[in-house]
């Protein structure tokens, strides 16, 4: 029941407290109809022949069920609209640039900081206590972005860019996911959204645009060979490698991300290793393909991965 | 000269299901009994279907991270479970239903176009087949294929969200599998509904005005104009996603110039009346069986027959709620809201009313009734936890996750299903001249009633937790595999449930205690005539002065109502 209560964000908070009170209401409800069916199963069960009083309505119990569910759901629509203005506050200028842009792919999240430049994947590092004008947009089919603690659900339709205020009360890690069903791996592209003090978050930004050392360790420098040999540039991005592809996820400083695969699997040397040995075993479906790499390659393209960090 | 006979021979015996009963009279009949019975054997066989479905996924969803099923396998199963249990199992059993019992309430000979209905159904059949065919006929997935793999049954979800749905995104010819199989599906339903429209308008009994036919038959006439007016958006949808995807044609593709979010307006537009088309006759139902259990007439039948038209208009202004994520604006959202709330008004209504029904009657506790009692109940939670959607905020926070799924399930299974089942229990006597056995029905109801809990119940607390649908798999976090454990184990305990109405049936049907014609002491027309009924349906219909002619045969100067 975390999220339920929990809430990380001043949206978050008017959504759910709308969402608990509703609850509560339809709770008690629930119970009146339960009671009332019992009582009338229990009290009213056939013991002796005969014929009950033929009743065949009344109109005044008629108008008060009508207006007594009526008045509750009027004091429920106006709570409704002032939440949607809290939980989703106007974009007050769509031509205003936004802080960060998402794109959603089949079946991972490019994120652009377009005032910094820094670009990654799967994982928002945010400021804390800002609001953040986010940009969606979708390179394929439709998808939706949640993550229950922090943010409203917003779709990331093709051809139609959805805006949101998203705005962190505190430095933390938030889970979420893709929730439109988006193809065959729907279930593997999740989001963790790193909260962090406007300091930590200058800096995380700040180590993001620098470009990374050139490896030195020789198995190391037979990776990035092997990167440029075996088509991986053909879709990925490492800055200051000549690799400038966009196809699938930037691979600048993926080292310092915390899992791959948009969350399959936790991002560690061995997974890794699993990982680029046949990517299809892991994430069935995936468009990045078996490229049937022999051990000794697959460990030299994880020791060059590792070192961009 | 060779004389030619004008006239056949009185000899010659004319057809007689009676008499006649092998496979020919069923294939060739155009008797509204024998379709309505074909009706519900088909139904019930792809309900079966659907629900091995349903235990295939749940047996996916045990564990974390499980391998039981690949991805693309999970997703044509979801796909195939949802389509099923919709298209061919909850509308098309309740038409059964009413094909059945709806010439018999009004007093008639047969439905209206007795051929149509045939008609009807075998589109019904044929559509399913053609969808099924798709597992075949769409080839076999290919393990491991880099870039999709997109062979064999459909697998862009029931909704078919294009772009997904497109040819880019789903190469296979499973979406077009879909598509013709629904259509041909769709229109069969049309003609249902026009049939069952002017059966209710012209073929009453004398005396039986409007204000007299039974509540099941005002509810099939909502549905069937709930139906002629939500059928003709869908089958334009999907003769829209076949052109784009045989010609190249770019309604719903945005690359292109089309429009993702055309084809969800088309597809609610029909898709939210839908939901009432699948509640509307089980209402209907419930309104018949708690008055004969409780011995007394529906409470208030003008507002329950009225509030059933104000939610056949008001089923067309909700749709949007669907939509509410997708990024229309507030004024746009705010619209639906308030339609969506406005609609539970009449929902509860007729709520308060089955039970006032049952207020200071004699209860018969039948495994009818039970299931009646019980349906009550389930449907309350998922009308409650309806109208948490209509709040928009709520619905940002739990659209698209288990939350919808446990929501939904209450209302169609809880609600839809329950009904139905008490309606099979009160009708079976009827239809086949011998009760279902009650210890097996009680048996079938208390399994179902804890399965079906069990299983659905935990989805509410998933779905608030964060777990998406429509998934293959999900993370192991805290709690997210116990709660599925216990929701596959409902699952299992609810096809048990099932098993156990299937021996029922079959048992019932040869040993089962032989019916009367009226064995509950009912008072609509389908009683008066002989249990099965002759193919002619009444020897004689009774006279029609009240709303329970067969109440008034036993008090001659009873009360008029």
């Amino acid at each position: 029941m975390d999220t339920l209560f929990y809430t990380g964000s001043p949206q978050v908070q008017a959504m759910r407290s709308l969402f608990f009170w509703t609850l509560v209401i339809g709770g008690f409800v629930f119970l009146l109809v339960t009671a009332l069916v019992l009582v009338a199963s229990i009290r009213y069960r056939q013991r002796s022949g005969g014929e009950p009083p033929q009743i065949f309505g009344n109109l005044k119990l008629e108008i008060g069920w009508t207006i007594a569910p009526a008045l509750l759901l009027a004091f429920l629509f106006g709570w409704t609209l002032q939440t949607m203005h809290v939980a989703d506050p106007a974009v007050a200028a769509r031509s205003q640039d936004p802080d960060l842009v998402i794109v959603a792919h089949q079946w991972w999240w490019e994120v652009h900081y377009p005032k910094s430049g820094v670009v990654t994947a799967n994982e928002i590092h945010l400021p804390a206590e800002q609001k953040i004008l986010t940009r969606f947009e979708s390179a394929d089919v439709i998808h939706s972005f949640w993550v229950p603690e922090i943010a409203r659900k917003m779709d990331v339709v093709p051809g139609h860019p959805n805006y949101l205020w998203i705005e962190v009360n505190r430095p933390g890690l938030y889970q979420g996911a893709c929730y439109e069903f988006c193809g065959a791996q729907h279930a593997w592209m999740r989001i963790r959204v790193v909260a962090q003090s406007s300091n930590d978050f200058a800096a995380w930004q700040q180590a993001q645009l620098q470009t990374p050392t050139a490896p030195v360790e020789e198995t190391a420098v037979q990776g990035q060979q092997l990167f440029r040999d075996k088509t991986c540039m053909n879709c990925h991005t490492v800055a200051g490698s000549g690799a400038d592809e966009q196809i699938g996820p930037d691979l600048t400083h993926f080292a310092s991300r915390a899992t791959l695969g948009a969350g399959v699997l936790d991002n560690t040397p061995p997974n890794l290793n699993t990982w680029l040995t046949n990517p299809q075993a892991i994430k069935p479906g995936s468009h990045m393909p078996n490229l049937k790499l022999s051990d000794a390659d697959a460990n030299a393209l994880t020791a060059y991965l590792e070192t961009l960090k | 000269m060779s004389r030619i006979s004008l006239v056949p021979d009185n000899d010659v015996p004319l057809p007689n299901i009676r008499s006649d009963n092998g496979l020919l009279s069923w294939i060739a009949s155009v008797d509204h009994k024998q379709i309505g019975i074909l009706y519900l054997l088909a139904t019930l066989a792809f309900f079966l279907v659907g629900g091995v479905e349903a235990l295939f996924l749940r047996l996916q969803l045990a564990r974390p991270e499980n391998n039981f099923l690949a991805p693309d396998t999970y997703n044509q199963i979801f796909t195939m479970h949802g389509t099923t249990m919709i298209f061919l199992v909850v509308v098309p059993m309740l038409l059964g239903f009413a094909t059945y019992f709806v010439p018999l309430m009004i007093g008639a000979r047969d439905m209206a176009y007795p051929r149509l209905n045939a008609l009807s159904f075998w589109l019904l059949v044929f559509g399913g087949l053609l969808l099924y065919f798709s597992f075949v006929g769409g080839g076999q997935p290919v393990a491991g294929g880099a870039g999709g793999t997109n062979d064999g049954a459909p697998m862009a979800g029931w909704f078919s969200y294009a772009p997904l749905s497109e040819r880019p995104f789903s190469s296979s010819s499973g979406s077009d599998y879909w598509a013709l199989g629904l259509l041909a599906v769709g229109i069969g339903t049309l003609a249902g509904a026009i049939n069952l429209i002017v059966t209710i308008i012209k073929l009453r009994a004398p005396g039986m005005s409007l204000r007299r036919v039974p509540l099941f038959v005002w509810m099939v006439l909502v549905n069937g104009f709930i139906l002629l007016f939500a059928l003709p958006p869908l089958n334009a949808a999907l003769v829209m996603l076949l052109v784009d995807r045989q010609f190249n044609a770019h309604f719903f593709t945005p690359m292109t110039g089309g429009s993702a979010i055309l084809w969800q307006h088309y597809f609610w537009a029909f898709g939210h009346p839908e939901v009432y088309i699948m509640i509307l006759p089980a209402w209907g139902m419930i309104s018949e069986i708690i008055p004969v259990f409780s011995r007394k007439p529906i409470f208030g039948y003008e507002f329950v027959a009225g509030s059933s038209v104000a939610i056949g208009v008001l089923s067309f202004a909700v749709y949007a709620h669907h939509m509410f994520t997708v990024g229309l604006g507030h004024p746009f959202n705010a619209a639906f809201s308030a339609a969506s709330m406005l609609i539970a008004i009449p929902t509860g209504i007729k709520i308060f009313n089955w039970i006032a029904t049952m207020w200071g009657g004699k209860i018969r506790f039948t495994t009818s009734m039970l299931f009646a009692v019980a349906f009550i109940i389930l449907f309350t939670i998922g009308g409650i936890s309806g109208v948490t959607f209509a709040a928009v905020p709520i619905d940002w926070q739990m659209t698209d996750t288990y939350y919808v799924v446990a929501h939904f399930h209450y209302v169609l299974f809880g609600g839809t299903v329950f009904a139905i089942f008490a309606g099979v229990y009160y009708w079976f006597p009827k239809m086949t001249g011998r009760r279902l056995s009650e210890k097996g029905g009680k048996w079938h109801f208390w399994l179902l009633f804890i399965g079906f809990n069990l299983t659905f119940f935990v989805q509410h607390i998933l779905g608030i937790m964060g777990m998406p649908r429509r998934v293959y798999t999900y993370p192991d976090l805290p709690g997210w595999g116990t709660m599925n454990l216990i929701s596959t184990a409902g699952a299992f305990v609810l096809a048990l449930a099932v098993l156990v109405f299937i021996g029922n049936v079959m048992v019932s049907l040869r040993r089962g205690e032989t019916a009367s014609d009226n064995p509950w002491d009912a008072w609509t027309l389908e009683w008066a005539t002989t249990s099965p009924p002759p193919v002619y349906n009444f020897e004689r219909v009774p006279p029609v002065r009240s709303r329970r002619p067969l109440y008034d045969l036993t008090h001659p100067t009873g009360h008029p109502d």
